[in-house]
C-alpha cells in the first residue's frame, strides 16, 4: 500500500496533494498490479470541514481513512507523526508520500525514525524497483540535482510541490473509514499567529510571480512598481529578504533558501541582485525575466530577457504597453 | 545546563559548485562553518550572556578538515567541541543517531542545529534528533528567550509565524534574522587553541544509513540571456512586451 497524506486548506485538497497523486499513481504503476493507494486526511475540531476534503480526495485514490478528531484541530509535528507512522504500520505501507511544505519536512524525519525506514525528502522524481526507490532531488541551494537511493522496504517521502503534474479526479468515489489514533500531547504551545495570507492567487501556485527586490526602493514602491505589474498579470508577488527583514514586505512572501521555492511558468524580477540564496527559491522557473540598473548583476546570467535600467521608469513603461 | 550546537561545514555561498565522479569536489574551495548552524552557535552565546548558566558545546561529523569549522565554534565562545571524525556521509536520519546518542551522553538539554543545510539542502536533522530523544522541536526560530525551563519564541509556520513556549529540554532550529553572529576576535581565537576538541570514531555510534548517494550533477537550464538596454524606457518596455507575448508567449 501507499499511503498519501492529504494536506488541505479552506476546505478543499491543495494543489499539492493533486501532485502527489501523480507521484503515487506513477509508484504503484511500476511497484505492480496490486498497490492499491490510500488517502489519510487529518483534521477536525470545530469548525473544522472534513467532509468535503474527504469527499474530493475519494475521487483520486483507492481508499479513504479520516481522522476527524478534535486533537487534530490544529497541526503539531508530534502529532501529525504519532497519526502517520500509526496508519502506515496497521496498513502495512512501503511508501508513504508527504508533500515537502515546511510542515511536512518538519513532521516527516519524525514518521521515518518511528518507523524505521530511511527519509526521501524533497523529492523531484521517483522510480520503484523490486527492492528500491530511486529519488532526485535538489542540493547545494538547489543547483545540484542529485541521485539517492532507499534500500528498505518501506520508506518515507516528501514530495517538492510544482513539480508533478496534479492528477485529474474520476468520476467514481473509493470507500471512506473513520479511523480513530492514539495521540500524544503537543508540547509545543502556540500562543498567537501571525497569519499572512493574501488576497492574491498563492506563491507556489501561480503560473506567473512577480517578485521585488531593494531595488524597489520602498514599501510604497513595491506596491507601485511590483503589486501593480502582478495584479495586471493575474500574478502572486513574491520579496527578497532583504526587503522582508526590511519590514517592507511579509514573510510569507519570501523566495528563497529561508523563504518559498517556487517554479512558476514566469518569475519577474524587478530590483533583485540575485544572491545565491535568493536564486535557489526560483532558479528552475520556466522563463526568468529581470529589471535591474546593473548590467552585471547575477540575475542576469539566469534571466531569458531583462532590460538594464531604472525600476521606476521601466514599470509604468510596462504597464502602459501592456495596457495598449 | 548543557547547550549542544551542531554545525556543518559546507562551501561558501560564493563559491561555484564542480562536480568529479558523480558527486560535489569541495578540494580547493572555501569552506565554511553553515551561516544556518552559525545562528545556533550565536543564540547559544546570547543565552549565556543573558544570564543562563549554561556550558555550550560544538558539535560536527565529518572529515578531518571540519575541526576548522569547530575551531571557528570555538573562537566565538563555546566552551568545547566534540568532532566525530568520518569520511562517510551520512544522511540525516543516520546522522540523528550520532547526534542524539552525544546529546544523551552529555546530558544536554537544548539543542540548536540550522533551519536548512547549505550543502544537503535538508530539514530533516533536528526533527529526527527530536524523535530519538522523544524531545519536542521548534523549527525556523526568529526570536528566543529562555526563563527557567521554559523557552518562548517565534518560529515561521506554513502559513505566516507563531508565537510558542516550550519546556526543556527541546531541539531548537535557527535561521537568519534570529541574531547577527559575531566575528570571533583575536584574542578569542587565540584562546580557543587551548579549549578542547574531543575527537570521537564513527564506529561506537551504530550507524546503518539506509540511503545511498548514486549521482550528482549540475543541471544548468540554458536561458536565452536577451538582455536590453533600458536608457529609452518606453522602447526597451514595448520591445520586452512584444518579446513576452509573441516569441515566450507567456502573457496575453
Ligand atoms: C543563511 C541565509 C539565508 C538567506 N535566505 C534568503 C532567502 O530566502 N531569500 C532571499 O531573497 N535572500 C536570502 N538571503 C539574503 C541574500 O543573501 C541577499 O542578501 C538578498 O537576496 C538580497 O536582496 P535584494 O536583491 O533585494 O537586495 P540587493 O542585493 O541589495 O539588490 C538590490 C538590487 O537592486 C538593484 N537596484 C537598486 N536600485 C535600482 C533601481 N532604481 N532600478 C533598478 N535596479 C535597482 C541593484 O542594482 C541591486 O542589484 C539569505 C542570506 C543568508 C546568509
Amino acid at each position: 500500500m501507499i499511503l498519501i497524506v492529504v494536506e488541505h486548506a479552506n476546505g478543499k485538497v491543495s494543489k499539492s496533494t493533486w501532485e502527489i497523486v501523480t507521484a503515487s499513481r506513477e509508484l504503484a504503476h511500476q511497484k505492480g498490479g496490486d498497490t492499491s493507494i490510500t488517502a489519510l486526511v487529518l483534521g477536525g475540531g470545530e469548525g473544522s470541514n472534513i467532509a468535503p476534503i474527504a469527499a474530493e480526495i475519494a475521487r483520486a485514490t483507492d481508499q479513504v481513512l479520516v481522522a476527524d478528531l478534535p486533537a487534530l484541530a490544529q497541526y503539531d509535528p508530534e502529532l501529525w507523526s504519532a497519526a502517520v507512522a500509526q496508519i502506515a504500520t496497521e496498513g502495512e505501507a512501503s511508501v508513504i508520500l508527504i508533500g515537502a511544505s515546511r510542515s511536512g519536512r518538519e513532521y516527516s524525519p519524525r514518521v521515518a525514525i518511528k518507523l524505521d525506514a530511511p527519509l526521501l525528502e524533497d523529492v523531484i522524481s521517483l522510480k520503484a524497483s523490486s527492492d528500491t526507490l530511486t529519488a532526485q532531488r535538489y542540493t547545494y541551494l538547489a543547483r545540484v540535482t542529485e541521485t539517492i537511493e532507499a534500500t528498505s522496504p518501506i520508506a518515507v517521502v516528501t514530495i517538492k510541490p510544482g513539480i508533478y503534474t496534479p492528477a485529474t479526479p474520476r468520476t467514481e468515489s473509493a470507500e471512506q473509514f473513520d479511523v480513530d489514533l492514539n495521540l500524544p500531547t503537543p508540547r509545543l504551545k502556540v500562543t498567537g499567529k501571525n497569519i499572512e495570507r493574501s488576497s492574491r492567487v498563492g506563491l507556489t501556485e501561480a503560473d506567473i510571480v512577480v517578485s521585488g527586490g531593494r531595488g524597489v526602493g520602498s514599501a510604497e514602491g513595491f506596491t507601485q512598481y511590483v503589486e501593480a505589474l502582478a495584479d495586471h498579470l493575474g500574478a502572486a508577488v513574491g520579496a527578497t529578504r532583504a526587503i522582508v527583514d526590511a519590514g517592507w514586505r511579509p514573510y510569507a512572501e519570501q523566495v528563497g533558501q529561508t523563504g518559498k521555492t517556487v517554479q512558476p511558468k514566469t518569475y519577474i524580477a524587478i530590483g533583485i541582485s540575485g544572491a545565491v540564496q535568493h536564486l535557489s527559491g526560483m532558479n528552475k522557473s520556466k522563463t526568468i525575466v529581470a529589471i535591474n540598473r546593473d548590467a552585471e548583476a547575477p540575475i542576469f546570467k539566469i534571466a531569458d530577457y531583462g532590460i538594464v535600467g531604472d525600476v521606476s521608469q521601466l514599470v509604468p513603461a510596462i504597464l502602459t504597453e501592456l495596457k495598449k | 545546563m548543557r547547550i549542544l550546537t551542531y554545525l556543518r561545514q559546507v562551501l561558501d555561498a560564493e563559491e561555484s559548485v564542480r562536480i568529479t565522479n558523480q558527486a560535489v569536489a569541495l578540494e580547493n574551495s572555501k569552506l565554511v562553518m553553515d551561516t544556518m548552524d552559525e545562528y545556533g552557535v550565536e543564540e547559544a552565546l546570547r543565552l549565556r550572556e543573558s544570564g543562563v548558566e549554561t556550558e555550550i558545546i560544538a558539535i560536527a561529523v565529518g572529515p578531518a578538515r571540519t575541526q576548522d569549522a569547530l575551531r571557528t565554534a570555538l573562537a566565538m565562545g563555546a566552551d568545547r567541541a566534540i568532532h566525530v571524525e568520518t569520511d562517510l556521509r551520512l544522511d540525516p536520519i543516520a546522522l540523528s543517531k550520532v547526534l542524539a546518542q552525544i546529546a544523551t551522553q552529555e546530558e544536554a538539554t537544548l539543542i540548536f542545529s540550522g533551519g536548512q543545510q547549505a550543502d544537503w539542502d535538508s530539514h530533516a536533522l533536528a526533527a529526527a534528533t527530536a524523535e530519538r530523544l522523544q524531545w519536542p522541536q521548534a523549527t525556523w526560530t526568529s526570536a528566543l528567550t529562555l526563563s527557567g525551563t521554559t523557552l518562548t519564541g517565534k518560529h515561521d509556520a506554513d502559513e505566516g509565524s507563531e508565537s510558542f513556549t516550550l519546556e526543556l529540554p527541546a531541539v531548537v532550529t535557527t535561521q537568519q534574522g534570529l541574531n547577527e553572529p559575531r566575528y570571533p576576535t583575536l584574542p578569542n581565537i587565540m584562546k580557543s587553541k587551548k579549549k578542547e576538541l574531543r575527537k570521537e570514531s564513527l564506529d561506537q555510534f551504530n550507524v546503518t544509513p539506509k540511503l545511498k548517494f548514486l549521482a550528482a550533477e549540475i543541471q544548468v537550464k540554458s536561458r536565452l540571456n536577451k538582455i536590453l538596454d533600458g536608457k529609452d524606457a518606453p522602447a526597451a518596455a514595448a520591445q520586452l512586451v512584444d518579446l513576452l507575448r509573441n516569441e515566450a508567449r507567456v502573457i496575453a
